[in-house]
Order: structure tokens, then C-alpha cells, then sequence
């Protein structure tokens, strides 16, 4: 029993990490990652919803109607973000004003509404504690590693400390000269437009890894890269055809748009 | 009368351009990245948004100010709103495809697929924190939707291009759309200087 849950718990954390490999919650992602300490707070917060409402979900799978539980776990989750919107502003004011609206928007992260319906609405309560415990540290994992990676390109700074420019100094004044050579930050990193890149690199590098996985023959069919249409949507990761109307006429948008996505039908 | 037209178009270069929706709010990216493999798709796309956007931001504001502020009940905004706009969207649609079928036509099929956009809830929440009035908040919504539609738009254009372009192996499909925006985004910074 034990062990399964260890499991459920490193298959959120390594093998399905909801960033690395499923791309999914990509708006916080790059929206937030502009510092390292930024991405934890953003990642702890969503573990705190995820696993919250993973939790009360799983205890009420059986009293939610099937027909409204898309609405229900809405509820639950934005109670729960609300809950945490308020803790944050009220103890950790300096946190609250860095992410400024992406807190409610956690709301819409298709993280926890997929990890609602594809697991905790299926599970009892324990395995889904550890389900959400798992996606949501591999989420802070993933968000922390982005934006340590920005903070130390864009400003030369861990967690606000000047890393390279301490390293810097004391590598001068071992060679000897009395000037230390001082870090020019990219400041593009820690701008939008390097959020774009550094999520750029990560989907290159993904992509390569998936095909050393394909050539090996290993099932790759895990790693996604690239969103839907939705934010709490999530095509591919089995939760999209809840919001997405399946009846839509045929020869419509949601072809088109698939097709868009695949790309070489021309 | 001449400071309002003024503020308004102070608002319409600031939220379609200068902080843009998509390149500086990272909001509505599944739909920026997802939906723009061709203009054609690209622009009823950024039409479902303006229209979705916009009526959106109208409704959250008079319920924000009627509702919510009447019974000082406005820390309940991310409930009200998120379950306001999902069920919007549902109804705009059924309304659209009895009444008025060529608009249903042209962006129906979009609806459904920004429901629950991060972008539709974004904004809403953005008017209340900037404390816009109803009018205000309308407008808000309609120039940001509309700097969705720009990049999108652009996006779509280039990505047509890059079709035929020579892309190593590694930065075929979503990096080399990813590294299109980030310049696009360096683009937008140039914005700035405007305001």
C-alpha cells in the first residue's frame, strides 16, 4: 500500500512531471519564472490547491453528480485558490504583489483540473493525496529550476543573492587584479521575450529526447510538447473533451484547428 | 469629454500593444501557440476572442459592481467570476447559433474552445484590480482582445513562412514557434517608448 503510493507520488514528481514532459500550465510557467523565488512560491501555492482539492475531490467522487462535476470541481478549486489568494496576501504580502494575478489564475491551471478529472475523481483519498503531493512538488521542481536559470542569466543573481559576481571577485583577486571583473546581465532573460526562449529550449530539448526514445524504441507517447486551445483544458492528456463540444459539426473548427495543430495536411 | 476620449486612447495603445495580452501577459498562450498555423484560422480565432473578451469583460463588471460590491462580497470574485464567464460562453454560443447564424458561422466552433481561457478571466480580474467603471472595463476588454488578434495574426503570417523553411531537427514543431514569439515579444518591447 505504502509503496503504491510512492509510486503515484514519483510518477507526478519524475516521470509525468506535468512541466517537463506533459507541458502542461504553461501560462504560470512563463509568466512568473522571472526569479527563483518567484517559481517557488508560484510552485508551493499550487501545491498547496492541487493537493487540497485533489483531496476534497476524491472524498466527494461519489456525491458529485456526474453531469455537474466539471462546475463542482471548479467550485472546490477556486475556493481553495481564493484561501490561498487571501493566506498569501495577508502573511506574505512581498510574494502576493510579485504574482499579482496569477494567483487567481490557478484557477484555470489545467494541472489541477486534469489531475481532478483523470485521478481524484477515480481514486480514494490517500493515493490522490500523494498524486497531487507529487504533479504539484514536480511542478515547483520545474518552475523553480526555469526560474533559477533566468535570475542567473538575467540578473547573475540565486534566489537574490549576486552568485556570478561573487565568484567573479574572488576569481579576480586570485589572478590578482584589484578591479574585480563585474557580470552583465542578459536582462532579456528576466523580460518577457526570454520566457519565450528559455521554454523554446526546454521543448528542443524535449523533443530530442523523444526521439533518441523513439529510435531506441521506447514509448515516447507520453511526452507532449505544445498546448491546447484552453487553458483548463487539456487536449491529449484526456481531459480536453470535457470543454470542447465532441458534437460540434463536423468540418469545423475543432477539425480545423487539429489540423492547424498537425500542420502538413497542404 | 476630450479627457476621456484621451484615457481612451491611452488604454487602446497600452493593453493591445504595450503590454500585450499574449507577449508581455503570457495570457491565452494555448490558443496563440495552438491556433496559428494559418491566418485564415488565426483571425476567427482572434474574432471568437474579441467577441468573448469583450462581452466578458462587460458582464464580470456588472456583477462585480452590483453584485458584489452591494453585498461586500468581493473576495468571492475568482468563484463568481470563473463559473459566470464558463457559463457565458456556453450561452453566447446557443444564442449565436439560433439568432444569428452567419456570426455562429464564422466563429462558433472557436467558443468552445476558450471557455475557460486564462485570458477571458485575466482581464476580468485585471479591470477590478485597476478599478475600471463598466465603460472603462468594456473597453479594456475589447483593446486587449484586440492585441490578442494582432499577434496572433502576425504569428500566423510568419508561421506560413517558416513552412518552408530548413529547421534543425530538434526545433521543428512548437521551439522554433516558441523562439518566432520571444522575438516578437522583443518587438513589443519597443512599444513601450510609446507611452
Amino acid at each position: 500500500m505504502k509503496n503504491k503510493n510512492m509510486n503515484v507520488f514519483f510518477n507526478g514528481l519524475v516521470k509525468e512531471n506535468p512541466t517537463f514532459v506533459l507541458m502542461l500550465g504553461m501560462c504560470p510557467t512563463l509568466a512568473v519564472t522571472t526569479s527563483a523565488i518567484n517559481g517557488l512560491g508560484m510552485g508551493l501555492t499550487t501545491t498547496a490547491v492541487l493537493v487540497l482539492s485533489n483531496v476534497l475531490i476524491s472524498i466527494l467522487r461519489h456525491v458529485i453528480p456526474n453531469r455537474v462535476r466539471i462546475p463542482a470541481f471548479i467550485v472546490i478549486v477556486a475556493s481553495f485558490v481564493t484561501m490561498a489568494e487571501l493566506l498569501l496576501e495577508g502573511f506574505i504580502p512581498s510574494l502576493y504583489s510579485a504574482l499579482g494575478i496569477y494567483i487567481p489564475l490557478i484557477v484555470v491551471n489545467c494541472i489541477i483540473l486534469g489531475r481532478a478529472e483523470s485521478f481524484a475523481s477515480k481514486n480514494s483519498m490517500i493515493p490522490s493525496f500523494f498524486d497531487g503531493l507529487g504533479m504539484g512538488l514536480g511542478f515547483t521542481v520545474a518552475l523553480t529550476a526555469i526560474g533559477m536559470v533566468r535570475e542567473l542569466l538575467g540578473a547573475g543573481e540565486l534566489f537574490g543573492v549576486p552568485v556570478i559576481n561573487n565568484v567573479l571577485a574572488v576569481l579576480s583577486s586570485a589572478i590578482g587584479r584589484s578591479e574585480p571583473i563585474e557580470y552583465v546581465p542578459i536582462s532579456i532573460f528576466v523580460l518577457a521575450p526570454g520566457a519565450f526562449f528559455v521554454l523554446a529550449a526546454l521543448t528542443a530539448l524535449q523533443n530530442r529526447v523523444k526521439r533518441k526514445m523513439q529510435e531506441k524504441g521506447q514509448n515516447a507517447d507520453k511526452i507532449q510538447s505544445g498546448c491546447s486551445f484552453d487553458c483548463a483544458s487539456c487536449e491529449d492528456s484526456g481531459c480536453a473533451h470535457r470543454f470542447v463540444d465532441v458534437n460540434a459539426p463536423s468540418g469545423s473548427v475543432a477539425d480545423a484547428a487539429k489540423s492547424a495543430q498537425n500542420g502538413k495536411e497542404e | 469629454m476630450l479627457d476621456v476620449v484621451k484615457n481612451l486612447l491611452v488604454l487602446l495603445v497600452s493593453s493591445s500593444l504595450v503590454s500585450n495580452v499574449v507577449l508581455s501577459q503570457f495570457l491565452g498562450l494555448c490558443p496563440f501557440l495552438g491556433v496559428s498555423k494559418k491566418v485564415n484560422t488565426a483571425v476567427g480565432m482572434g474574432g471568437a476572442v474579441i467577441f468573448v473578451i469583450t462581452i466578458a469583460s462587460g458582464v464580470t463588471a456588472v456583477i462585480y459592481r452590483f453584485v458584489l460590491v452591494t453585498f461586500d462580497i468581493t473576495y468571492l470574485q475568482t468563484i463568481v467570476f470563473i463559473l459566470v464567464i464558463a457559463a457565458l460562453v456556453q450561452f453566447v454560443e446557443m444564442f449565436l447559433k439560433k439568432y444569428v447564424p452567419a456570426l455562429y458561422q464564422a466563429l462558433g466552433v472557436y467558443l468552445p474552445l476558450i471557455t475557460t481561457n486564462c485570458a477571458v478571466l485575466g482581464i476580468a480580474l485585471t479591470n477590478v484590480q485597476k478599478s475600471y467603471g463598466i465603460g472603462f472595463s468594456i473597453a479594456s476588454g475589447l483593446f486587449t482582445a484586440v492585441g490578442f488578434l494582432i499577434a496572433i495574426v502576425i504569428l500566423a503570417g510568419i508561421r506560413e513562412k517558416i513552412e518552408y523553411n530548413d529547421i534543425p531537427e530538434s526545433f521543428q514543431g512548437m521551439p522554433i514557434v516558441l523562439i518566432t514569439a520571444g522575438l516578437m515579444a522583443i518587438a513589443f518591447c519597443g512599444f513601450s517608448g510609446l507611452l
